[in-house]
């Protein structure tokens, strides 16, 4: 079942005529013509679909907080500032099929009642911008951008905004801020954006592929949405696969999956790359806790892990992880997991925006004591102290980003402290070039 | 409207903060402000300091709130029930934010001139603990002068903003911001560019820590040896409501006037500040009220937390003796900066 990725490899689907042809806009059409923008956001809020940028939101409740004062203009911010190290969908979807996108702006900004709408799309991938700007100016030349869109009287202005290439500003605040002109701090909430976001007017942030699905929830209907999937994780879901496995790449699939087929399934994945076994796997891009191989097939009850985002995070976050924003990143026994969490704790160090004190000093701290354990120069209190800095950085700080630096580091250590303490205690073994940790009886080790 | 902070319930108006609220109770209940600053719109919320646990989010919906809450942006709700020194998770938090505010900072005090009216010692002495786990290597930046009379000491600064948000809201035409990211972040005017404003010199008030000095009172004395003195002069520019800090006979600062929790309570201009330094300048109106926080109210940190018999240099050829035997050899060559890694 596809939704978002049905016509993807189409030729020329880029462009409005081939698009048209394959069913594109209708959406537009419908709504617009027939609907009003309250029956779209019932259509959406039927269909169950929840935020795919991470949070798993709901949609439609989201959209129903949007405060709508007489008088106060109203946004519509698409977050296409996807920088979540592992997580590549949203870039792959508008560089293919921009007018996918495009299309669900239009209805998603109609049924809000907004009248300019933005996508914000990370500096690093000014290229797509430009396809973006291309598919928006063909949409104008055919008059479904601008005034008066198909004579329904409901006007619409689509821009495309480049960021610097800050990972803090696909925090929705520090995305606002961002866009403002502002440097991309987050803000203290509340407010929330849906009372004060853009300009100090309602706004709501959407993910790219939260709103490119709405096309297809108004042209089939929210309960046809709602049959794919199980439970309250309905639809389809992006997810980007990398590492080690034989088919890395995006792929489209319906909520509900069984991990195990994903992974080994040739039709998915296709296994992990000859003569390796499969290790570890980050579940949800890098900031969701990392899960070792007999966790995150099967859970500690005994069920099989599915693709949802409730199976995910069966457990909590002492056997469970998140869905995510769908980077999915596969390890096999040859991946050095303190080496893994050095390279996301660094990630964050990096890209903390410096405001809050517990994420500015936190995050430089575990990547200078991971540096060390990795080089060799760890000590024995050092896996204590980071879980330590990891419990005071979690929930102290403005944004979730503290939160997200924290976590990976916290889960390695809670699944891999052996391999930790094996760092530490064998530190001439352990730097040597291509060394890595086998765990007695574990069903990766070689 | 009725809040309860650690069990002592207040009324207060509608649109009040918990801090607000726990400071009319009185200054052994207010959480710890390092960067909320009340006359400064949009200050607050970053240090983490203040973080409270609120037990009750209000009379219709007594539920706990998950998360702890900055205080100094959350406003009150009718049966609020808000937890601050009693609670563990408060303090155990608070901990913590002492910890990493200290991270890189270069625990300088014995040199810095903030040192006695500083809020991060105060901040730390309250909540923080003695001892320190880091081993890293502190990051460091040079102190540049911001124009004339300021001195920026970017090792001690906390990133509270309070600096940049009066730049915002008192200067025109705004030189000063932040540059770069994380615990790289400095505050800057832009490579350097002098504030040649006439109410630049209030961001050294502003600043908790002493990371903006006043370069006419540099190393001249120690907070707690001068005498606070209120005095007013007319001056075209300002209100001319001042404090002078006596030494003996001389003067040798002047600086805003400030309320019990180190707040301005009116901005002066720099003329008042940096160059009206003689006793026939100004009309002195008697001593200044001395501020709880204040180290030059008696007894502040206790009078018997230093023994007597261990006498104060003896200590510090002692702490420098173990400080210089101290093993680094583990820790190898310093990691290189982010910077240089990307």
């Amino acid at each position: 079942m596809k939704i978002l990725t049905e016509h993807i490899d189409v030729q020329g689907i880029e462009t409005i005529d081939v698009f048209r042809k394959h069913g594109g806009y209708t959406a537009v059409e419908k709504a617009l013509k027939k609907m009003t923008p309250d029956e779209v956001t019932e259509e959406v809020k039927k269909s169950g679909l929840r935020g795919r940028g991470g949070a798993g939101f709901p949609m439609g409740m989201k959209w129903s907080f949007l405060a709508k004062p007489e008088g106060v203009p109203r946004y519509l911010v698409c977050n296409a500032d996807e920088s979540e190290p592992g997580t590549f969908k949203d870039h792959y979807l508008m560089m293919k099929s921009p007018h996918t996108l495009i299309e669900g702006m239009i209805v998603s900004s109609y049924a809000l009642g907004a009248n300019t709408s933005y996508i914000y799309i990370r500096g690093e991938l000014m290229y797509v911008a430009t396809i973006l700007e291309k598919a928006i100016q063909e949409a104008k030349d055919k008059g479904l951008l601008g005034k008066n869109i198909l004579g329904s009287g409901y006007d619409l202005d689509l821009h495309v905004q480049l960021g610097g290439g800050a990972y803090i500003c696909g925090e929705e605040t520090a995305l606002l801020e961002s866009l403002e002109g502002k440097r991309g701090n987050p803000r203290n909430k509340p407010p929330f954006p849906a009372v004060k976001g853009l300009w100090q007017c309602p706004t709501v942030v959407n993910n790219v592929e939260s709103i490119a699905a709405t096309s297809w929830i108004v042209n089939n209907g929210g309960d046809e949405y709602a049959k794919i999937g199980i439970g309250r994780s309905t639809g389809t879901k992006l997810i980007s696969v990398s590492g080690h496995v034989r088919k890395p790449g995006v792929y489209e699939l319906p909520l509900g999956l069984s991990v195990e087929d994903f992974i080994y399934a040739d039709e998915w994945c296709g296994g992990i790359r000859d003569g390796h076994k499969l290790k570890a796997v980050v579940a949800g891009g890098s900031s969701v806790p990392i899960l070792p191989a007999e966790l995150i097939l099967k859970t500690t009850n005994g069920e099989n892990r599915l693709m949802t985002y409730e199976s995910l995070s069966d457990g909590g976050f002492v056997s469970g992880t998140m869905l995510g924003s769908g980077g999915f990143v596969v390890m096999d026994e040859t991946t050095c997991i303190v080496h893994n969490t050095l390279t996301f704790g660094r990630f964050y160090h990096h890209e903390s925006c410096g405001q809050c004190s517990p994420c500015r000093e936190g995050t430089g701290w575990m990547d200078k004591v991971l540096y060390r354990i990795e080089h060799g120069k760890g000590r024995q209190e050092d896996i204590d102290l980071l879980v330590d800095v990891a419990k005071k950085i979690e929930g102290n700080t403005i944004c979730p980003l503290g939160d997200a630096a924290a976590w990976p580091v916290a889960a390695a250590i809670r699944h891999f402290r052996d391999e930790f303490e094996w760092h530490i205690n064998h530190p001439e073994k352990a730097t040597q070039k291509g060394a890595v940790f086998m765990r007695e009886g574990a069903s990766w080790s070689i | 409207m009725k809040v309860t902070i650690d069990n002592i319930t207040i009324d207060v108006e509608p649109g009040t903060t918990i801090m607000q609220a726990a400071r009319q109770i009185g200054p052994h209940i207010a959480p710890p402000a390092m960067c909320y600053y009340e006359p400064l719109k949009g200050s607050g919320g970053k240090c983490r300091g203040c973080l409270v646990k609120v037990t009750a989010g209000s009379e219709k919906d007594p539920r706990p709130m998950p998360k702890l809450i900055p205080s100094c942006m959350t406003q009150v709700q009718e049966g609020m029930i808000v937890e601050n020194t009693i609670n563990e998770q408060v303090l155990e938090a608070r901990k913590g934010i002492v910890e990493f505010l200290l991270l890189n900072h270069p625990l300088d005090c014995p040199v810095c001139d903030q040192a006695g009216e500083c809020h991060l010692q105060d901040f730390a002495f309250e909540h923080g603990v003695a001892t320190t786990r880091t081993v890293e290597e502190r990051n460091t930046f040079e102190a540049v002068d911001l124009g004339e009379n300021i001195k920026l000491n970017m090792n001690r600064c906390i990133l509270c903003y309070r600096c940049v948000y009066t730049a915002d809201q008192i200067t025109d035409g705004r030189v000063h911001g932040v540059m770069n990211r994380g615990d790289h972040a400095e505050i800057s005017t832009y490579i350097e560019k002098a504030i040649d404003n006439d109410f630049s010199g209030n961001i050294i008030d502003v600043c908790p820590v002493g990371a903006l000095t006043d370069r006419t009172y540099r190393f001249k004395n120690r907070v707690w040896f001068t005498k606070p003195v209120d005095a007013h002069c007319d001056c075209g520019k300002c209100s001319g409501q001042v404090q002078l800090w006596y030494r003996g006979e001389e003067v040798v600062r002047v600086t805003a006037r400030k309320n019990e929790w180190g707040e301005v309570l009116s901005f002066i201009c720099n003329t008042c500040r940096f160059e009206r330094k003689k006793t026939s300048d100004w009309v002195i109106e008697g001593p200044s009220k001395v501020a709880h926080n204040s180290v030059i109210a008696a007894n502040k940190y206790g009078a018997n937390t230093i023994k007597p018999a261990f006498g104060a240099l003896q200590a510090a050829q002692q702490y420098k003796k173990i400080d210089d035997n101290r093993d680094r050899s583990f820790l190898g060559p310093a990691q290189p900066p982010v910077k240089q890694l990307n």
